[in-house]
């Protein structure tokens, strides 16, 4: 496989990156966000994954559509389980 | 053997079925990829069960949430993270054929997850004795301790599962070090070492989800 | 036999069809095709020497074995009674059974299938012979592709369930006690996430199995191949979006029931255009008879009257008055074992030759073929006229006026054990005595028919080259070979 071989540079960018972001969502889950603060903390968790997806995981250097695929299909699916189920949950109240 | 005709040289490690080193890299990855979204599906049902219940009960959720210890969790983000950072080096050590800079990123990749398990055990010793695991022994003063003892059930579950990864993760290190020292990988083979990392940067994937949402649910300064 | 439930006690009864569901769906239908022909056919049939995989396809197979042995051990030490469905709290928190054990058993016996699933979509994937391109797959490799997608998405989160179910029954963690604050309805979501899913998993491979018979025993190509294709990955994607309609009686919102009620007949379109497909593919063509037909003819027909039941209870009006009576055992029945067991023993009669390299007597099997279609409708239809007049499924007792059809249902099962005994009589007998096969004893398409019966260790003597469509019945046809 031609292998990008990506520069220490980069990961230790990444790396550092992902500190930040650590500190930023402790520091922000001392603030009352009220109901934003559940969505601010997964939105910051989901920057910190993609980061390790693409960079660590090497998925920004890889030239295979289908890994691609494989992925966004996890996520999906793991989002079909999620959204269906809380469907339920959600409008139980309703009538 | 059912080869073509003239068998021309090849990298020791190919294994016959495979058409050449290619094709059993590209299988080799993909089938990772694969066995990494089962684990996706595998820890979202659990995430899934937190989900409902923290919709459920709220109050509770923020309860246990504040019992956690900041500290703890804080300190094993940032040390899954700098473990990432070493395996991803190593990943890139092997690429390039530097056989001795992979051994050490190898070894101190596991001495960063070792280091998070040790302050796992601690924690959970600490819950135990604070009678925080659920069961006939769970006592909790809060709004809600009833449902908080859900919150804490998950907290066991999910963590408990993702250190069994961890500990996996660190035994399957090991040996890839181990393969290492002996010369095994190099800038031809080095398909086990990236697959290693997967692995380990999905285990991290999963502490970054876990910790905004079991440590730091909701800090405020009121609280 | 009786209405009275003189044969076994209550707990018995628990046992024994909690027991059999289990071992039927985990430990047989799930496993069947693609263990038994997807491993040994699926190489072959995209040209590759093996799949990619071999030793995570033997662990596989340990898995499986160790599995059998926790569930051997489940059922020989009292067995679980809980249902195959595990619903808690039942499962968790009022039994003393073995739940724990065979729910270990089921663990495990997943993970033998997520890895089937794993090696087959990186086989198909990445070890296709040169010009084997996706559109000239046999539809028996896109069947247990589709399948393979499911198995993987699907079985983990039953595994984390049923560890779950684990925990709580070791420490007491109360995520679906309802006295704790847990939602039993969790569980069954969780549950049925999978559970829906794994009847694709078990149907799937039986009709990949029917479209290759069909069109071998129609001489002719499978009719609408793309739309055969399409529907296979629909009903795959489609198949997680229903899962609540068993659901509908329990507790769930009356708007996620009509959602998951519409999903449900949404999903029901693909089947129908594979039935509709497969008939077309036998319209003017030149039908054999053969044993292998005979059970496709009963898969279409049975899987059809199966298929179209399931519309019922997709309703959310009836499944309120046939759900949990026997109208649904017959449905699932219907599917499960007139539709996807009829293709099992099908396939296995259509490759034995390939497989053993002798022939099995072909009058017998037909005769089989008849006594099972048979057997199986006198056991099954008079359970759809007695869940309809409202008798209860999981109950060691019923109503006296039901007796006569319960005694119909059993005597059917007797014909239809003698149906399925037989074949096990004469495979074993023809590895022995039977007409030894040649390379393509039915005159059929696909590169498994252009190998030896059995292939060599690795299917064939020189990696094919294929220039030619799928089903290329009636063309002349040489097998290029790579220099």
């Amino acid at each position: 496989m031609s292998a990008h071989i990506v520069p220490k540079k980069t990961y230790i960018t990444v790396w550092a990156t992902l500190m930040i972001l650590t500190v930023v969502t402790a520091v922000v889950s001392r603030i009352d966000l009220g109901d934003l603060s559940a969505i601010v903390a997964l939105a910051i968790a989901s920057c910190k994954a993609l980061l390790v997806v693409l960079f660590f995981m090497g998925v920004k250097y890889i030239n295979q559509r289908m890994t691609i695929v494989v992925i966004v299909a996890g996520i999906f699916w793991l989002a079909i389980l999620m959204v269906l189920s809380m469907a339920d949950y959600g409008t139980r109240l309703w009538s | 053997m059912s080869h073509s005709p003239t068998v021309a040289p090849h990298n020791p490690a190919l294994q016959h079925h495979f058409a050449d080193m290619e094709q059993q890299q590209e299988a080799s990855m993909m089938g990772m990829w694969v066995f990494l979204i089962t684990e996706i599906m595998f820890f979202g049902g659990m995430f899934l069960a937190y989900m409902v219940y923290r919709y459920m009960y709220y109050a509770a959720f923020v309860a246990g949430s504040r019992a956690m210890d900041f500290w703890y969790g804080t300190i094993n983000t940032i040390v899954l993270i700098c473990s990432s950072l070493t395996m991803a080096l190593a990943v890139r050590a092997s690429q390039v054929g530097q056989r001795k800079a992979l051994v050490v990123l190898l070894i101190v990749t596991m001495l960063f997850g070792c280091a998070f398990m040790g302050i796992k055990a601690i924690e959970y010793t600490g819950h135990w004795r604070d009678h925080q695991f659920p069961g006939a022994n769970f006592h909790f003063d809060g709004p809600d301790p009833q449902h908080t003892e859900i919150f804490f059930s998950l907290y066991w579950a999910m963590t408990g599962f993702h250190a069994l990864h961890m500990l996996i993760g660190i035994v399957v290190v090991g040996f890839i070090a181990f393969y290492a020292w002996r010369g095994r990988y190099g800038p031809d083979y080095h398909n086990p070492v990236e697959n290693v990392g997967l692995y380990w940067h999905f285990v991290d994937i999963v502490w970054i989800y876990l910790y905004p949402l079991l440590y730091l649910i909701s800090h405020k300064h009121t609280g | 036999m009786t209405p009275a439930g003189d044969l076994v006690q209550a707990d018995t009864y628990n046992k024994l069809f909690t027991m059999h569901g289990q071992v039927m769906v985990f430990f047989f239908l799930i496993p069947a095709v693609p263990a038994v022909l997807g491993n040994f056919l699926i190489p072959i049939m995209i040209g590759a020497k093996d799949l990619a995989f071999p030793r995570i396809n033997l662990l596989s197979w340990y898995l499986y074995i160790i599995c059998g042995c926790f569930m051997i051990y489940t059922i020989l030490t009292g067995g679980a009674d809980t249902g195959w469905t595990f619903y808690t709290p039942l499962s968790t928190s009022f039994l003393n059974t073995h739940v724990v054990t065979a729910a270990v058993a089921i663990f495990i016996a997943g993970f033998s299938s997520i890895l089937t699933g794993l090696n087959f979509i990186v086989t198909v994937h990445r070890m296709r012979a040169p010009g084997m391109t996706w559109s000239r797959l046999p539809l028996f490799v896109w069947a247990n592709y589709a399948t393979s997608i499911i198995q993987v998405l699907g079985t983990p989160v039953l595994a984390i369930t049923l560890a779950l179910v684990a925990l709580e029954r070791l420490f007491h963690f109360g995520i679906f006690d309802p006295q704790k604050g847990g939602d039993p309805l969790l569980f069954q979501h969780l549950f049925w996430f999978y559970s829906h899913p794994a009847v694709y998993i078990m149907i799937l491979p039986g009709m990949g199995v029917v479209s290759e018979i069909v069109a071998c025993f129609s001489r002719k190509r499978v009719f609408g191949y793309s739309f055969m294709t399409l529907a296979l990955i629909a009903i795959a994607v489609f198949g997680f979006l229903v899962w609540a309609h068993h659901m509908f009686v329990a507790g769930i919102s009356l708007y996620a029931g009509l959602a998951f009620s519409l999903l449900s007949y949404i999903v029901a379109v693909p089947s129908a255009i594979k039935v509709f497909n497969w008939t077309a593919t036998m319209y003017k063509g030149s039908i054999s008879y053969s044993t292998p037909m005979l059970y496709a003819f009963g898969f279409i027909g049975l899987f059809t009257m199966g298929g179209l039941t399931g519309l019922f209870v997709a309703a959310l009006g009836l499944d309120v008055h046939v759900t949990d009576t026997y109208f649904v055992i017959a449905h699932f029945h219907y599917i499960m074992v007139g539709g996807m067991v009829m293709a099992y023993i099908g396939g296995l009669h259509f490759w034995w030759p390939k497989i053993s390299g002798r022939m099995y007597p072909e009058g017998w099997g037909r005769l089989a073929a008849l006594i099972i279609f048979i057997g199986f409708n006198l056991t099954f239809f008079p359970q759809f006229v007695l869940g309809y007049l409202g008798m209860p499924r999981r109950y060691w007792q019923y109503s006296p006026e039901y007796q006569v059809l319960n005694v119909l249902s059993t005597a059917g099962s007797t014909i239809l054990a003698v149906g399925y005994v037989l074949p096990m009589i004469y495979f074993l007998w023809s590895m022995r005595y039977g007409k030894v096969a040649d390379e393509n004893p039915w005159g059929a398409a696909g590169l498994e028919w252009m190998t030896a019966s059995p292939p060599p260790t690795f299917n064939f003597d020189e990696t094919p080259e294929v220039t030619w469509e799928a089903y290329n019945y009636g063309e002349q046809k040489e097998v290029p070979v790579e220099p």
